[in-house]
């Protein structure tokens, strides 16, 4: 007698992406990552055809003002240089993709102009081969004007920039769409919200395979399980045939390693330096049990032990 | 459970009415509500009441261990997602002793298991349970061991080996602990579950896959042990997930008894990685090797975010918090005890480097806006709580900065409480720039 178990019959599946465009692609890239085309549960390879494995990247920052010592310690003094950062991702780490976040350009902080942040986005793609998603200030205003000369400078590279969110996604969606670039969508934690960004760039005239959403990522212990539960929805609601939902999900798990009690100093809790590797290991990998597309870390450790646990759960040993 | 027409059929269709309803169809709409008991039937047969008995059981059995020690449940999940409802039993974190440790460390892994103990965001959360594993292969070790376990830390006892003499006496030392015990596969059964049945000790089985697994637990099931513990396959994370899933889904999808029960997943060298997949996915009891309490912690903050009740927040507790090192006078601000409000606000003021006092008021969990609403975040309820925690006092605060949100209620507050109120940011991460910028 063998078991009948039930399966789960989705109709759905999620849009093929690519990021970053090789030179067969007109870029400059070392490869393009396949993103999408997911058809069922993650790692449910008893019921639906193994899609591509999550993919991880690591970020770069321009600007160290807002970093954690704790973190710098760790991190060690690549971080003092964006580039070498960049170069440290690809070569010594040899993370999937890299996401840049130009929190320079925050008017109220360095208020460092668009045009020295899209020159480093051209350094950065310069001196690496890796995909390249990049991040602005998170001010609107701002961040207009800057992601118009960061997707110019990334032309052609498939480089996708963000945050798009309700009050900014058309000037966003449009220096995408006018170099062949795509779109990070944001949304608050909130299902509906996650649909409505996508159905607004779709309208703009994005098309799906141009857009990836970030549901953002909560800590572990800072409301991990409303990202998880999330996800989980995001995914599901795909696979059932929600139009809206079929786009990849990526995760911005660094919140991980910055989490307060990631790098609370009490030694009752155990040597930090693990403590928190353990702290940004656990919020990726439990998002990549959800359905996360994407992650992104920031610690090379936290990166190794992702690429065991994905290994292990693609029935590796 | 069965329907209310599938009930119908198996009961004698008499109509007498003994039950006090006129019909037995009707008295079956009782049963399938599970208004009334089976027992007020006179003729239905034994058969029936055995196999109704059995179909109305939960589709997870619920299985308890621990006994004196504080007892352990795991099972009766009813979810496969806990978005759909919540999980209800969390997963079980227990840490392995192996009996061929000297005296010396084995004394000190179990003491350090009982010391696996924390607060966090007003709960209590631990590591469970000590596995006493019998890797020595005779009984006198584990015997040992278990009187080291029974004198040192006062955990619930998980005894693993894989022969019942051998584990035997270890158990009946634990006896007042109800220990869980194992593990029982093909070659060994009838030894375990003579064992389990004298003990009264539930029974943890293992078979490579779910097929073989299920055909064992309907056979230990035959045998006179109900509380039974499923352990599939060791090979890799993606096999434990996939059968992990499928036990769930066969229990509660396909009301297969003989996989209604719960798991346990034993670490294969990397505790981090089998724990991390164990928590959120259907692993109902861990065990792991390395106590390290920089990945201790961690596991247990994510067991406790996973089990959180999707429908009642996480809250935090009611008092002013300090955020950096504040003094006297320093800044305060008001928000309300949803957990994520309350670490998004916390954070970013850690972010502006001003030291500042935050005052949480008790809105059941809700967050800014949706408490104002819902008239749980009023000035009325805030001067009370600033009255009652002395914050004026304590804090010397003559001023208090609000959620801008809630600007509506500055003026009634500022009267209620003759405090100077200030209006702050929308949106937290207004915060840093509002805090830098704030006039001293």
């Amino acid at each position: 007698m063998s078991l009948e178990v039930p399966k789960e019959k989705f109709t759905g599946k999620t849009a093929q992406t690519k990021l970053g465009a090789t030179p067969e692609m007109k870029g400059t890239r070392s490869k393009s990552l396949s993103i999408g085309n997911v058809a069922g549960l993650p790692f449910h390879t008893f019921e639906a055809a193994a899609s591509v494995p999550p993919y991880i990247g690591m970020d770069v920052l321009d600007t160290l003002r807002g970093m954690d010592d704790q973190v710098k310690k760790m991190m060690g003094s690549v971080v003092n240089d964006p580039v070498a950062w960049a170069k440290a991702i690809e070569h010594e780490w040899k993370a999937d993709f890299i996401t840049l976040k130009l929190l320079s350009a925050n008017p109220e902080e360095e208020n460092r102009s668009p045009q020295e942040c899209a020159s480093l986005v051209k350094e950065v793609l310069k001196a690496t081969k890796l995909p390249l998603i990049v991040y602005g200030s998170g001010n609107f205003e701002t961040d207009a004007k800057l992601m118009e000369e960061v997707s110019t400078a990334g032309k052609g590279e498939r480089i996708f920039i963000g945050l798009a969110e309700e009050d900014n996604y058309k000037s966003l969606a449009a220096a995408a769409m006018a170099n062949g670039n795509g779109v990070v969508g944001f949304s608050n934690l909130d299902i509906n919200l996650a649909k409505q960004i996508s159905i607004l760039l779709m309208d703009f005239g994005v098309r799906k395979e141009d857009i990836l959403v970030d549901p953002l990522q909560a800590a572990l212990g800072v409301g991990l399980e409303y990202t998880y539960s999330v996800i989980e929805r995001l995914r599901q609601g795909a696979l059932r045939g929600d139009n809206a939902l079929q786009v990849s999900i990526i995760c911005d798990c660094t919140v991980g390693l910055n989490a307060r009690e990631a790098l609370d100093p009490n030694p009752k809790l155990g040597d930090i330096s693990k403590r928190a590797v353990n702290w940004e290991f656990i919020t990726a990998n439990t998002s990549i049990l959800a359905g996360a597309d994407l992650v992104v870390v920031r610690h090379p450790e936290s990166l190794n032990l992702l690429r065991k646990s994905i290994h292990s759960l693609q029935g590796g040993a | 459970m069965p329907t209310a027409m599938e009930i119908y059929k198996m009961l004698p269709k008499k109509n007498c009415g003994e039950c006090k309803f006129p019909t037995c169809l009707a008295f079956a709409m009782q049963l399938a509500n599970k208004k009334v008991a089976l027992a007020d039937c006179p003729y239905v047969d034994e058969a029936v009441k055995a196999t109704l008995a059995d179909s109305s059981a939960p589709p997870i059995r619920l299985v308890k261990f621990g006994g004196n020690a504080g007892e352990l449940a795991v099972g009766d999940e009813t979810e496969m997602f806990r978005h759909d409802k919540k999980f209800f039993h969390q997963t079980i974190l227990s840490l392995r002793v192996k009996d061929t440790a000297s005296e010396a460390d084995q004394k000190k892994a179990v003491e350090h298991a009982a010391s696996l103990s924390f607060e966090r965001v007003g709960q209590k959360m631990k590591l469970d349970a000590v596995v006493l594993h019998n890797a020595s292969g005779q009984s006198a070790p584990l015997e040992a061991l278990a009187k080291h376990a029974m004198a040192g830390c006062n955990l619930p006892v998980i005894i693993l080996g894989d022969k019942a003499e051998h584990i035997g006496p270890a158990a009946k030392i634990c006896k007042d602990r109800k220990p869980l015990i194992g593990i029982a596969n093909k070659h060994n059964l009838d030894a375990m579950v003579a064992l389990a049945k004298e003990t009264g000790s539930p029974l943890v089985i293992h078979a490579e896959n779910v097929e073989e697994l299920s055909k064992l637990a309907a056979t230990v099931k035959e045998k006179g042990v109900q509380d039974i513990v499923l352990e599939s396959t060791r090979t890799n994370l993606g096999h434990q997930l996939v059968d992990l899933t499928i036990i769930r889904r066969m229990a509660i999808k396909a009301s297969h008894r003989a996989l209604g029960y719960p798991t346990l997943v034993q670490s294969q060298g990397h505790d981090l990685l089998t724990a991390s997949l164990a928590i959120p996915k259907y692993g109902s009891i861990v065990v792991l090797d390395d106590g390290d309490v920089s990945l201790i912690y961690p596991l247990l903050a994510l067991r406790q975010n996973i089990f959180t009740d999707p429908q009642v927040p996480l809250q935090v507790e009611e008092k002013v918090y300090p955020v950096g090192t504040p003094k006297e006078g320093s800044p305060l601000l008001l928000t309300t005890n949803f957990s994520l409000t309350y670490f998004t606000v916390a954070g970013d003021i850690e972010k502006s480097g001003v030291p500042s006092w935050l005052l949480v008021a008790n809105t059941e969990g809700l967050s800014v806006m949706t408490a104002f609403a819902a008239g749980k975040f009023t000035p009325e309820g805030v001067a009370k709580l600033i009255e009652k925690l002395q914050v004026k006092q304590k804090n010397n605060s003559t001023s208090i900065i609000i959620p801008g949100m809630v600007s509506r209620m500055s003026g009634k507050l500022e009267e209620l409480t003759g405090m100077k109120v200030i209006v702050g940011p929308r949106e937290s991460e207004g915060l840093p720039k509002f805090l830098k910028n704030l006039p001293k």
